[in-house]
């Protein structure tokens, strides 16, 4: 953690930035570059700007989630989208897709939806790495909150 | 098409997620962990069963046709691996749930094991040679989870090691796949075989085949790369030790047989006396090390090493008789290997010390324990009616059969060397007297007990019944050098080639 006030202005103003990017990263990726790895990286770095500008404990309290149970059901959730062609006797993971595209959001199929269990496993795993290894007092000793006159988001 | 290939890997991905997903239900999630297990069992089971009767089988992943998308193929080989993998994690689960200790009581405990498993039926399984790298990345991380679990610093030191020698062995194995696409164009193995027999670029492919070799070749531990292993096995706790024993090592010796026996069948022919040689230099050099040692699981580790040149001699014959008795004598060592940790593993947990000095009078104080060590010792010596003799056997059968007489000789030697430095256990702790009061000890629990107790009598079963499963290992060895067969199996009747141009169409 860095007590710098231009980084903490500035990751406050990024977390939603880099979350609407994550998802918009996310819902492109089956065609263009993107993909929810990509955007499991994006979400999880506006999580990790936090805890290098405020610390672990103010970057949990940001966006509470387990993010080690957030993993465990993303690979459920990714693996589960193979299923589909596999009871319809195709090989596992073969791509099924909706006949029409959803205004607004595009193409939707299972390679989509195995993306966003890639999405969730991503950002679960880099996140609790992160924050585990910034949580180790040896490392790390220092930590300290967004102090109350620098408009840090109120939690 | 036999789409029920992507099921031993989608069992243990869900099991090992709902595992830790249930992680405080702790019958919960110790259910799905063994549920997973067993259904790998039985399948491994019916496959073996399948692919003996009906040949080769594959499937394509996402439907993407040979050679662009990655094939999944099982035959006779791989089959048996997998059988094998899943019967000795259910050991090893069993085991691990009569023991104590805080490791065994980890919430990531066995669901790390589970992902172990799928990371070697993903290796058993793959047709392309990326995605084995892709499952033995996924093994690896599994693997460097276990061994250091715990935390303690033994564990981090002899993990060290092994996590940074299994780096320099993944890393040439990816430069190898580079430059194998770079030369052919392609990474599905049938398609690789067809091109590497066609392309005729002697220097660049005998590269390649080193680095190959390097590569399987440290995670096999053959000499002079097996440094890591008796350093990092015996740190974590037995039941660790006895899965990493039976499936970390056998998987890259599986790896050199199909990497060998398919992709690069022409380079096997030319460096065949280099295999053998190391096959030679790893008995002598694994056994000799294990003399030196006093302790129950560094010995047994040494003898990882000296199997190991066993395993890879059989690579050496470079003939479908040497990889059937590779095969075989694998096979045999990976449940043998597996048993003797258990036992030596319950007497550890015991007496609290795996020291041969401290220990003494096991036989009297546990007879049914010294029974099946007995045994076991027996079957890794190479002594009938047990398994390791019909493996030992096939392989020297084969060796003089091609006039290989030297390696055969030290093959020979070293078996009669290993069954020595095995009595030596024998007699420190179950036969000696021992200094102190053995009354006071607990009693071996029937769980630590059994599972080595099953994979010894699995090798007596093996051992009597040799004659079908030295049928099957022909088979299997027969399969594992026949490229034409398997692009057959993998691409269509024509061969790969001509589904690339039929594709291209």
């Amino acid at each position: 953690m860095y007590d710098s006030v231009i980084l903490r202005s500035v990751s406050r103003l990024m977390l939603p930035i880099l979350l609407l990017l994550s998802v918009f990263m996310l819902l492109r990726g089956h065609n263009l570059p993107g993909g929810g790895f990509i955007g499991g990286l994006v979400a999880s770095c506006a999580v990790i700007l936090q805890m290098v500008a405020f610390g672990p404990t103010f970057a949990r309290r940001v966006l509470p989630a387990n993010y080690l149970a957030m993993a465990a059901v993303g690979v459920i959730f990714a693996a589960s989208w193979g299923l589909p062609a596999l009871l319809g006797g195709q090989p596992f993971l073969t791509a099924l897709w909706l006949p029409e595209p959803i205004p607004g959001v595009g193409k939707i199929g299972t390679p989509v939806l195995f993306d966003v269990g890639v999405f969730l496993t991503v950002i679960g795993v880099t996140t609790q790495i992160a924050l585990l290894l910034s949580e180790e007092p040896l490392l790390f000793p220092m930590e300290r909150g967004p102090a109350r006159d620098e408009g840090a988001p109120r939690a | 098409m036999a789409n029920h290939l992507f099921l031993p890997f989608i069992v243990p991905i869900f099991g090992a997620a709902l595992a830790v997903l249930l992680g405080q239900r702790r019958p919960l999630a110790r259910a799905a962990v063994l549920a997973s297990v067993l259904f790998n069992v039985g399948y491994g089971g019916w496959l073996l069963w399948l692919v003996i009767s009906g040949g080769r089988l594959v499937a394509q992943a996402s439907g993407w046709p040979a050679p662009f998308g990655i094939s999944l193929v099982a035959d006779a080989l791989g089959a048996t691996m997998l059988l094998v993998a899943a019967l000795l994690m259910l050991g090893t689960l069993l085991y691990g749930r009569a023991s104590t200790g805080p490791i065994y009581d980890s919430p990531f405990y066995e669901p790390l094991l589970l992902l172990l498993l799928l990371g070697v039926s993903g290796a058993f399984l793959t047709g392309d040679l990326f995605n084995l790298y892709v499952w033995f990345e996924v093994l690896l991380m599994a693997s460097f989870g276990l061994i250091t679990l715990g935390g303690t610093r033994a564990q981090l030191v002899g993990g060290l090691k092994y996590v940074v020698l299994n780096l320099f062995g993944s890393t040439a194995f990816l430069i190898g796949c580079g430059l194998i696409y770079g030369l052919a164009g392609t990474l599905n193995m049938a398609h690789l075989g067809e091109r590497m027999a066609a392309l005729r670029q002697p220097g660049l492919s005998t590269a390649i085949a080193g680095l190959f070799l390097f590569a399987f070749g440290s995670k096999a531990a053959i000499a002079p790369l097996f440094f890591w292993l008796p350093d990092s096995y015996h740190t974590p706790p037995p039941a660790v030790t006895a899965i990493f024993s039976g499936l970390m090592t056998k998987v890259g010796v599986y790896a050199l047989y199909r990497v060998f026996g398919i992709v690069l069948p022409g380079e096997l022919a030319l460096i065949a006396p280099l295999i053998l040689a190391l096959a030679g230099v790893t008995m002598v050099v694994g056994v000799i090390g294990a003399m030196a040692q006093m302790n129950i699981r560094r010995i047994l580790s040494f003898h990882i090493v000296s199997q190991i040149g066993y395993s890879i001699m059989g690579l050496g014959l470079a003939s479908a008789a040497g990889l059937a008795a590779g095969l075989l004598f694998t096979t045999h060592v990976m449940i043998v290997k597996a048993a003797l940790f258990f036992l030596g593993g319950a007497v550890e947990q015991v007496a609290g010390t795996g020291d041969l000095k401290k220990l003494g009078g096991m036989a009297r104080r546990e007879p049914a324990l010294a029974t099946f060590w007995f045994l076991g010792i027996l079957s890794l010596a190479g002594i009938p009616p047990m398994s390791g003799f019909f493996g030992k056997l096939a392989l020297l059968q084969a060796g003089v059969a091609q006039g290989q007489l030297l390696i055969t000789g030290v093959a020979a030697g070293v078996s009669l060397l290993t069954f020595f430095s095995m009595l030596k256990i024998w007699n420190e702790v179950f036969w000696k007297k021992s200094y102190e009061d053995m009354s006071k000890l607990p009693r071996v629990p029937l769980g630590l007990l059994l599972p080595g107790a099953l994979l010894v009598l699995l090798s007596l079963a093996i051992g009597v019944g040799a004659g079908p499963i030295s049928a099957l290992s022909a088979q299997a060895g027969a399969q594992a050098l026949d490229l034409s067969g398997y692009a057959q199996a993998v691409c269509g009747a024509g061969g790969c080639e001509a589904a690339v141009s039929d594709l291209m169409k």
